[in-house]
Parts: structure tokens; C-alpha cells; sequence
């Protein structure tokens, strides 16, 4: 495309984070600008705008997923049985 | 500042907001077009705020924006023009966002503390649309077209200020003083926008709610 | 956690839209479904960018302050909104030049109430009012659409539209109470928007046999549409002691509204650029795409 897009992130009110809300094609960061916080910001929508061009964002989408990594988070722990049986022992298994 | 200057900055934005909503749906790009409309609004919401000040709290804003005869309204020529190509459209942006600069500043500093509270608000307004105009006139200034439509505008550019803020203008956008085309009168282009304007609401009996 | 497969095969992508499965620009989607899409946001954008000219001759005849500003806005939605539809068709594939060049030269298409003259204030409060309404139906039917970018842009569109049929009623309400001749004006426009209205969801095909519900791009059925405006709003018209101008409107006991059958080919004439105001509002935007070409070249080429 012969026209540089402006992908614009929006902050919607102060203390959330910036999240990414459409494009503007442009020339320029002047124009960018002008134009999304028209199409952004007109009804008071955003406190903040980000305006990134398109070609400065670096896509990341695959990642290895071969073997049981499990162990590395919370579906990888079932301690219910467990529990059960320690407190049998100690003697302190209430009801249910 | 006197009520019929007041009356004259208030007249200005209302027909330069009527002028720059003619472009509604027909502007170079859809982005401008969006840009155009909020600044239409604001000088709308400009003229509203400036013709409450005037007719006061028992007033009407509506009867002093629409009631008046063509020949009592107090607007600069420049912006009763029909501009309806882009080049002379952000000429004229751009030339009358520098006078109202201009005009404004002084406003801040009137004696009477409504007028220049409200001055102070517009101000800030109009912060973006002088971003916006310098935006394009970096953008066209190379352009022949563009050129020519800032000096074919100039007289009229003049005629927004009264004649001790011109030199302030003159210096600004780096032209010479010509003879400049005054407020108070009309151009002839005035009447069949007023005709438009008020048709809807002349329609009905004075004071019938819309 | 594996990534969503998008699947590779027409049969098992249909199956994954209709279980609710979305997709982004860069997923494959079968030749299809991307065809049809581009030509229904397409329409979609050319219909906001076509809605504006009934309306704009309105902003400058506004007859109070507040009313100017209010139209003002609500038509810089509606061009804000064809500027964000126009940039979903784009990134898949079709730049907005080729479209805005289709449309003034009546190779697309855009819906029906914007082929309509508007001729009185009456209008404006109609149109605002129950040309919007029938819209937002239209529009919330898009919110879970199988093409998550449109999707997105439907929510914010949505979003901007809730003030536009307040401001609607606001501008009917105020004529229905004011003079005996601004009632007339409202009753006059109503008269004459009712049929575009009816026509305005689309012939009744049902849901099964219509590839913009089988692809998941609406989730609802022209008819269903109807049957909602008519729910939502008969009741609103006729507590203002309007009348809807159809002898045979009623609700049955199942809830099921009948009309008068709206005249589909009629509608079809018109979709296909014949309507009364087609011609010269296309050559209108024509007309201004063409001495403005110098600004583009100005602007977006450097």
C-alpha cells in the first residue's frame, strides 16, 4: 500500500491501559494525528492516543508448544486427593 | 468590548460555521470531512456562547442568531463567501484562524471578566483548529492555487480586525497592507445564505419550538 | 494452550463461523466468503457515505442553535462511520479509492432509504428517528460477526449511534407537541418513509437459504430485523397519535406483525441505482471526487 497506516491505541480513562482501537491512513504524524484524534477522541471517548505506523509493529503469533509444560502452571496441580489423605491422617478431615 | 463587537465576532462564527458545514460529505477525504464538522460545531457552539452573553439571562441566542435581517448582522465579508473549492476554503481557514488569533488575545484582556473568561475558553478551543490549518497550509503552501487564493482573500482577511490589530496580522502571515474590504457591509452572497438558513424556522409563528 | 487452527477447507470453516469461531485479516477464509464480505461492508460504507447527503441541506437550515449542532454531529458519525468501514474493506484487499470510484459510477450499491428526497423538517426527525432505528437493528446483528475487525467497528458504531434516535425523537417530539402544522409535517414525512422503511431489511429470505447468516456475517435474518422494528417501534409512533399509513398492520396473538407486503422489486430497482434522488446525488459526489483529486495527490502521495 502506497499510503503509510497509523495503527492508534486508545486509553479510555486514566489508569487503564492503552488498547489498540483502529487504523488511519496518513502522510504524516501531523496528519495522523489530526485525523484520529477526530475519529478517536471527538466524543470524548479517550484521554490519550497512541499512533503507531503499521511497519513499526512487529507481529508475534507462533510459539512452540511440544512438550508438557504443565508443570509450570496452575492446570498442572490437582492437590485435591491429596489434601483428603493428609488430613485423614492427621485427623483433622472435617466434613467435606 | 461593545456589544456590537461582540455581536460582530458572534456573527462571524456563525456563518463561517454555516460555510465550513457545506462541506459535509463532499471534502477532499472522509478524514477532513469529520475534522471540518467538528470545527463547525465549535464555531456554532462559539457563536451561541457569545449571543447568550449578549442577549443575557431573560435573552434568546436562537432570535439574536436567526431573527435579524440579512443587513443587521454584524460578520466580516470574508466569511459570507461561497468557497466551495479546496484551495480557497483552507485559505480562508487559515487567514481568518490567524485574525481570530488575533482578536481573541486581545478579547482576554477586556475589562469585563465574562468577556474575557470566554475568550479565554474559546482560545483554547481554537487551539486545534489553528493546528489544523497550519497542518494544511504547510501542506498547500507550494501550491500555486493556494497562493493565489490567499492573496485574492487577503482585502477580505483585513476587514476581520478593527485597523490597530492589522499590523499584528500583516506581520503574521507576511503580506502588505492593502485597502481592505471592511465590515459593514455586505456582500451579495449574505442574503441567499440567510434565506437558506432561516427557511425552516421562519416557516412557523415566531417563538414556535423546534 | 495451542492456537486456534484456522481450518484450511470450506466445509470445516463454515462449521467453525457457525459455532461462533471468529477470524482476523491475515487468516485464510475460503474466496467466498471473502467476496461476500467485501461486498457487504462495502455497501454498508457507501450507505453511510450516500445517508449524509439527504441530511446535509438540513444542518444549514437547522432551525436553532441546538439542532444545528446536534445534525452536525450526528452526520459526522455517520461520515466517521463510512471512514472505519472503508478501512476494514481495504485491509481485505479493496482500497477505498476503487470503492468510492465504484459507488459514484453505480457499480456498487448502497440501501434504499438513501435513494429517497428528503423535503421538509419532517423528514429530519423521521430519519433521525426511525431510518436510524431500523439501522441499529441492523447493526447489533453485526456485533458477533465471524470478521472480528467488523465486528469491532460495529461496536463503536453502535456506540455513537445511541444519541442519534434521541436526538431524532427529541426533534419529532418537539413538533408533535408544537403547531397543528408542525404535527402535519411529521405525519406527512411518516407517510412517506414507510414504505422505504419496510423495504429497508431486505426481502424476507429465510435465515437457512441466506449466505450472509449461513457465513455468521449477520446473525440474524432480514425478517427477524423487520419483526423487531416493528416491535420496537409501532408502539412509539402511535402513542404520539401518528398513524402508520398501512391499513393491514397488526400484531396476531403470536406476536407475529402482518403488513401489507412491502413491493420487492420495487426495491430491487431502486438498490440497483434508480431510485428517485440516485443519479444526482452520485453525480453530485462525482462531481467534487473529481476537483478534489489535486488535493488527494497533494496530500497522500508524498
Amino acid at each position: 500500500m502506497s499510503h503509510p497506516v497509523w495503527e492508534v491505541f486508545r486509553k479510555e480513562r486514566r489508569g487503564q491501559p492503552f488498547e489498540h482501537a483502529g487504523s488511519v491512513v496518513a502522510p504524516d504524524a501531523d496528519f495522523a494525528e489530526a485525523w484520529a484524534r477526530e475519529q478517536y477522541g471527538r466524543r470524548g471517548e479517550s484521554v490519550a492516543l497512541w499512533l503507531v505506523p503499521r511497519d513499526a509493529i512487529r507481529d508475534v503469533e507462533d510459539w512452540a508448544d511440544e512438550f508438557d509444560l504443565k508443570y509450570r502452571r496452575v492446570d498442572g496441580y490437582s492437590i485435591k486427593a491429596r489434601l483428603k489423605e493428609a488430613r485423614e491422617r492427621a485427623g483433622t478431615a472435617g466434613p467435606g | 468590548m461593545n456589544e456590537q463587537a461582540l455581536l460582530g465576532l458572534a456573527d462571524d462564527e456563525l456563518v463561517l460555521g454555516w460555510r465550513d458545514s457545506e462541506w459535509t460529505g463532499i471534502a477532499p477525504m472522509l478524514e477532513e470531512d469529520v475534522a471540518f464538522s467538528s470545527i463547525a460545531q465549535n464555531e456554532i457552539g462559539h457563536a451561541r456562547a457569545v449571543y447568550e452573553l449578549v442577549a443575557g439571562p431573560e435573552g434568546d441566542a436562537d432570535a439574536l442568531a436567526f431573527d435579524r435581517k440579512p443587513e443587521e448582522y454584524r460578520c466580516a465579508p470574508l466569511v459570507e463567501l461561497h468557497l466551495l473549492d479546496w484551495a480557497r476554503t483552507i485559505a480562508r481557514r487559515w487567514l481568518y484562524e490567524t485574525a481570530d488569533e488575533i482578536r481573541i488575545t486581545a478579547l482576554k484582556d477586556d475589562s469585563d471578566t465574562a468577556v474575557a473568561g470566554l475568550a479565554a475558553k474559546i482560545d483554547r478551543e481554537e487551539a486545534y483548529h489553528r493546528m489544523h490549518a497550519e497542518m494544511w497550509h504547510e501542506r498547500l503552501g507550494g501550491e500555486p492555487r493556494f497562493r493565489a487564493a490567499v492573496e485574492e482573500l487577503w482585502p477580505y482577511a483585513l476587514g476581520v480586525l478593527p485597523g490597530e490589530l492589522r499590523g499584528e496580522l500583516m506581520s503574521r502571515v507576511g503580506l502588505a497592507e492593502v485597502d481592505a474590504i471592511e465590515r459593514g457591509t455586505h456582500t451579495e452572497e449574505l442574503e441567499p445564505l440567510w434565506q437558506e438558513m432561516t427557511m425552516v424556522r421562519r416557516s412557523a409563528p415566531a417563538g414556535a419550538q423546534w | 494452550m495451542a492456537a486456534v487452527e484456522i481450518p484450511r477447507d470450506e466445509q470445516a470453516f463454515l462449521e467453525y463461523v457457525q459455532s461462533g469461531g471468529q477470524i482476523e485479516t491475515a487468516d485464510w477464509m475460503p474466496d467466498d466468503y471473502r467476496a461476500k464480505l467485501i461486498k457487504f461492508i462495502e455497501m454498508h460504507g457507501n450507505s453511510e457515505l450516500m445517508g449524509v447527503l439527504p441530511e446535509r441541506e438540513w444542518i444549514l437550515r437547522a432551525p436553532t442553535l441546538q439542532r444545528k449542532l446536534a445534525l452536525t454531529a450526528k452526520v459526522q458519525d455517520e461520515v466517521g462511520h463510512a471512514q472505519l468501514i472503508y478501512r476494514v474493506v481495504e485491509d481485505l484487499g479493496k482500497p477505498r479509492e476503487q470503492c468510492l470510484a465504484d459507488l459514484v459510477d453505480g457499480k456498487a450499491k448502497f440501501h434504499n432509504v438513501f435513494h429517497y428526497p428528503t423535503k421538509t423538517w419532517g423528514d429530519v426527525g423521521v430519519i433521525a428517528w426511525l431510518v436510524d432505528a431500523a439501522a441499529i437493528i441492523s447493526q447489533k446483528a453485526l456485533l458477533k460477526c465471524s470478521y472480528a475487525p467488523y465486528a469491532r467497528i460495529m461496536k463503536k458504531i453502535c456506540w455513537e449511534e445511541s444519541f442519534h434516535i434521541l436526538h431524532g425523537r427529541d426533534v419529532i417530539l418537539a413538533m408533535v407537541t408544537g403547531t397543528p402544522a408542525q404535527f402535519e409535517l411529521v405525519q406527512e414525512a411518516l407517510d412517506r418513509w414507510w414504505g422505504p422503511l419496510m423495504q429497508f431489511h431486505g426481502n424476507p429470505i429465510p435465515k437457512g437459504e441466506d449466505p450472509m447468516y449461513l457465513w455468521r456475517i449477520k446473525s440474524q435474518g432480514n425478517e427477524e430485523a423487520r419483526q423487531q422494528f416493528l416491535d420496537g417501534y409501532v408502539p412509539q409512533i402511535r402513542e404520539l397519535g401518528l398513524t402508520v399509513p398501512d391499513s393491514k398492520l397488526r400484531k396476531r396473538d403470536d406476536g407475529v406483525w402482518e403488513y401489507t407486503e412491502p413491493d420487492w422489486d420495487e426495491l430491487k430497482h431502486v438498490v440497483t441505482g434508480h431510485g428517485p434522488r440516485t443519479e444526482e446525488r452520485l453525480a453530485f459526489r462525482r462531481g467534487f471526487l473529481e476537483r478534489e483529486q489535486w488535493v488527494r495527490d497533494a496530500v497522500l502521495a508524498a
